[in-house]
């Protein structure tokens, strides 16, 4: 079943069954590994893309559902909150291992794009399902906050 | 790190070495200090002819900081800033990368910078003092007026660059002795502001992992296993799997350990391995349920040990009796799961002469092992491609290399002429073992007539994690696996009439090292006890503690500075509003002394952690930031795991199957985490695993004051709501 796809600003052609998730489709079709597999059950928040916009779990997003929409990956997300983001993550060397980073920068990036200056309590609730294993979460809050203030200067 | 750097590569760089570029220590004839042993004759720097400098990394990197810290090192005594160092995971090669607490590659224990600190600063040495000779005699003078600083070569108004000496330098004896910096002069090491290296491939989803492996002609392969620890299979169906898309192939393992499923895509093995079913043979496995084991577990404390870990059992029942109170405590911990982000994966590729091992290797010299006994081929020909790793807590190396046999007998059963890459799904995580052992731990306690602790019986059982393992020889004495006891034998604390007595679990469910080994619940149970003692004396806990520190030795006097720390730090004096409670823990572990503080409240008996204090002792602070991240994410491994984390059998099938039943720690339930770092100049010690021992007893002793003595893991299953 050929399904078309907008990933990143590019139109691709993807033979998968429907039904195939979108995360499999991203990391073994089309190579793109920013986008990580951690639990396949949308509880971890590591395959987090953006669909229109919006921050979506892409192990619970079928193949067919999206072929109308804008999908950004890691690799292609570019705006000013994630020019704030990125750096506000090596300005307080967020990460450990890294394999949660993608879908927390993701979200990140969801939740600055929507409110630019979020409180502790909104920064927590947006950002509570993707889980870090290594525990980053007290950077992640503070990278959060570090990126609303670049945004705001 | 742009390219991995694989064996091949290696030598073939090595050989144009003398056109471009400079390998420390690379050669028979190019080696640090031969005659003092295999150690030195390690390669860790290159640099090429426009003057990158790349350290090689001899350990992986899950998170810990490893790469970043051997970087720091040779960065420091090259006068480099860190960020100007390129890094690269070294190739499996037990000579040259060998860990020198283990004699073999890998690691653990949290050993990477305190094995690796003289190394890497002497090669760095070695460099900066060749690369010095090197520039003096192109400019015929005296090396002495040379200095080497940013990658520039200084002397008068001649300059340099290392890229341009690099060639000539190569061909210069490596000294065996070169001067290394005064720790005066230290402008890296222990800079708080040098950031991690890999910072850009993390946040840019540019960092390679095992899971991001895509070779040509790669294929997919699950493995279908027993659901019951020990159990074997007896036949399977796979007619239902020919139904999915990019199916290729069911095999049976020939051991009996299951099914391999192979498929196009890791999807398609997913979903194929779904359509396959099995009988089993469970008459060798593990069948109770966990009530049972529990039971059975608190009923060995409660038994004749079978090994004595320590002291003397007559003369300890004789301190109880005279004892003027006693404290009696029973405590349990289920089986943990590491549950590292990244789940279990790795890809073997065939090659000229062997193969390629594509992995987040922890453990190069168990993975070429493994490889090597299954595909029977000689280890040297098992080459190692290490990725970063997507988090391991200890589980990406086991005493079996169980993912690696896996690999290998999937690599193989498919012929060995195409890349298979084994991936686990995370409920194949959680189901799969090798976990943190269930424990239990019976403690009596004798107090003088002033409070001072005057006999301490000690009884616990878990399932051996060393017997039978590679390291057996190393950890196992007169019966004692020390990984069970330790925290309990070796404690700080002068407690006469200590008895400690082991007995060992059988269980088939596989375990191993869990972040922090035996500290994880060993270090619990001694700072409750020590708590509850205090408490029992009527004394402040830290000045209880303090009154059992007095031997005047370098130990204690660490251990009682990190207490005297975490609690001047935390303010520990101050009142607390009725809502509020805090409670300390101090515990040593992998050389490093860590108190820290927690502080919660409560809310309509809803239990919110508000702050975390710690101080830690670590020798020299190679990377303060490091340190403190990895106390931050050791103290919310070891709270998150004790609030609500049990991995739990029902007739011996593991009931938690995906993150919803094993649910992680998340942002919100540690609101802040403040680490003290005690400036030292000892040799460097572990800092990936130190923080997590004592939280969970930290975080029971401030639920003490609310009034609930907690004793049995998890915290939520027995009586404590968090918020």
């Amino acid at each position: 079943m050929v399904t078309s796809l907008m990933i990143n600003g590019h139109r691709q052609e993807i033979d998968v069954p429907d039904g195939t998730p979108l995360l499999w489709v991203i990391r073994d079709e089309l190579k793109l590994t920013g986008t990580k597999f951690g639990c396949g059950v949308a509880s971890c928040g590591a395959c987090t893309v953006h669909i229109d916009g919006q921050p979506t779990r892409s192990c619970q997003t079928y193949i067919e559902d999206v072929s109308d929409a804008e999908i950004t990956t890691i690799e292609g997300v570019e705006s000013e909150v994630a020019g704030a983001v990125h750096q506000a993550w090596n300005e307080l060397s967020v990460v450990q291992c890294g394999y949660c980073q993608s879908g927390q920068i993701m979200s990140a990036i969801g939740l600055l794009t929507e409110n630019r200056t979020p409180s502790v309590e909104e920064i927590e609730n947006y950002m509570w399902g993707n889980a870090c294993r290594c525990a980053t979460y007290q950077r992640i809050r503070a990278a959060i906050q570090r990126a609303s203030e670049i945004l705001e200067a | 790190m742009t390219n991995h750097l694989s064996r091949r590569s290696f030598l073939k760089s090595a050989s144009a070495a003398a056109a471009a570029s400079l390998i420390i220590g690379f050669g028979p004839d190019k080696v640090l200090a031969a005659s003092d042993g295999i150690s030195e004759f390690t390669p860790f720097i290159r640099i090429s002819s426009d003057g990158v400098v790349t350290a090689i990394i001899k350990h992986f990197e899950c998170g810990q900081g490893a790469a970043t810290g051997l970087a720091t090192l040779i960065a420091e005594e090259m006068n480099m800033p860190l960020d100007q160092i390129e890094i690269e995971f070294a190739p499996a090669d037990g000579t040259r990368y060998a860990n020198l607490l283990f004699g073999s590659q890998g690691t653990g224990g949290s050993t990477s910078l305190a094995n690796s600190f003289m190394q890497y600063r002497t090669a760095g040495a070695a460099a900066r003092e060749m690369l010095i000779t090197a520039a003096a005699e192109q400019w015929g003078i005296s090396h002495e007026t040379v200095s080497l600083d940013n990658g520039q070569l200084i002397s008068g108004s001649n300059v340099l660059s290392i890229g341009d000496v690099a060639g000539n330098a190569a061909q210069l004896n490596v000294p065996a002795e070169p001067t290394l910096k005064d720790p005066s002069e230290f402008t890296v090491i222990g800079n708080p502001n040098t950031g991690r290296l890999d910072n850009a491939a993390k946040t840019t989803g540019t960092a390679q992992y095992a899971m991001d492996i895509h070779l040509d002609g790669q294929i997919a392969a699950v493995l279908l296993r027993s659901p019951r620890f020990g159990g074997t299979l007896v036949s399977m169906d796979d007619s239902a799997a020919s139904e999915i898309p990019g199916f290729i192939r069911a095999t049976e393992i020939p051991t009996g350990a299951g099914v391999v499923v192979y498929a196009q895509t890791t999807w398609a093995a997913f979903q194929a391995r779904m359509a396959i079913s099995a009988e089993w043979d469970f008459s060798n496995a593990e069948n109770r349920s966990s009530d049972q084991i529990k039971s059975d577990l608190l009923a060995a404390v409660n038994s004749e040990p079978e090994h004595h870990a320590k002291g003397d059992r007559t003369a300890t029942e004789e301190a109880l009796n005279n004892a003027t109170q006693i404290i009696e405590q029973e405590f349990f911990f289920p089986n943990l799961a590491h549950a590292p982000m990244e789940p279990l994966t790795c890809t073997i590729a065939p090659a000229e002469n062997g193969v390629v091992l594509y992995d987040g290797c922890q453990s190069p010299a168990g993975g070429q092992a493994a490889l090597s006994a299954v595909l029977q081929i000689p280890a040297e020909n098992v080459e190692v491609n290490t990725l970063y790793a997507g988090g391991s807590f200890g589980r990406r190396s086991t005493a079996t290399a169980d993912y690696h046999v896996e690999a290998a007998l999937a690599f193989a059963l498919n012929g060995g002429h195409q890349p298979v890459k084994l991936v686990w799904s995370r409920e194949d995580d959680l189901a799969g073992g090798y976990y943190r052992p269930a424990v239990a731990h019976k403690v009596r306690v004798g107090l003088d007539e002033n409070g001072k602790i005057s006999a301490w019986d000690h009884r616990t059982t878990s399932k051996s994690i060393f017997k039978g393992s590679p390291f057996e020889a190393f950890l196992v004495h007169n019966g004692v696996d020390h990984s069970s006891v330790e925290g309990i034998t070796d404690t700080l604390y002068d407690l006469p009439g200590q008895f400690v007595g082991l007995t060992d679990d059988k269980t088939p469910i596989t375990v191993s090292w869990w972040r922090s080994v035996g500290h994880s619940h060993t270090a619990f149970v001694m700072e409750c006890m020590m708590d509850m003692a205090a408490s029992a004396a009527e004394q402040d806990p830290i000045d209880y503690r303090l009154a059992h520190l007095t031997q005047g030795t370098s130990d204690q006097a660490r251990l009682a500075e990190v207490l005297r720390i975490a609690a001047e730090k935390s303010d520990w004096g101050r009142n607390l509003q009725n809502d509020r409670a805090r409670g300390i823990a101090v515990h040593k572990s992998f050389g490093t002394y860590v108190a820290e503080v927690v502080e919660i409240s409560q809310d309509d008996s809803y239990v919110q952690i508000e702050k975390v204090t710690c101080a830690v002792d670590c020798g020299v602070p190679v990377n303060p930031d490091v340190i403190k991240a990895q106390i931050e994410s050791g103290v919310g491994y070891g709270i998150g795991h004790a609030m609500r984390n049990e991995i739990t059998l029902t007739d011996g099938e593991v009931d938690q199957f995906n993150f919803p039943d094993y649910e992680p720690l998340r942002i919100n339930d540690i609101r802040a985490i403040e680490t003290h770092i005690v400036p030292s100049t000892e040799p460097p010690s572990g800092i990936g695993e130190p923080g997590t021992p004592p939280a969970s007893a930290a975080l029971a002793n401030a639920i003490a004051v609310l009034g609930m003595r907690v004793t049995h893991h998890p915290m939520n299953k027995n009586g404590v709501d968090f918020a």
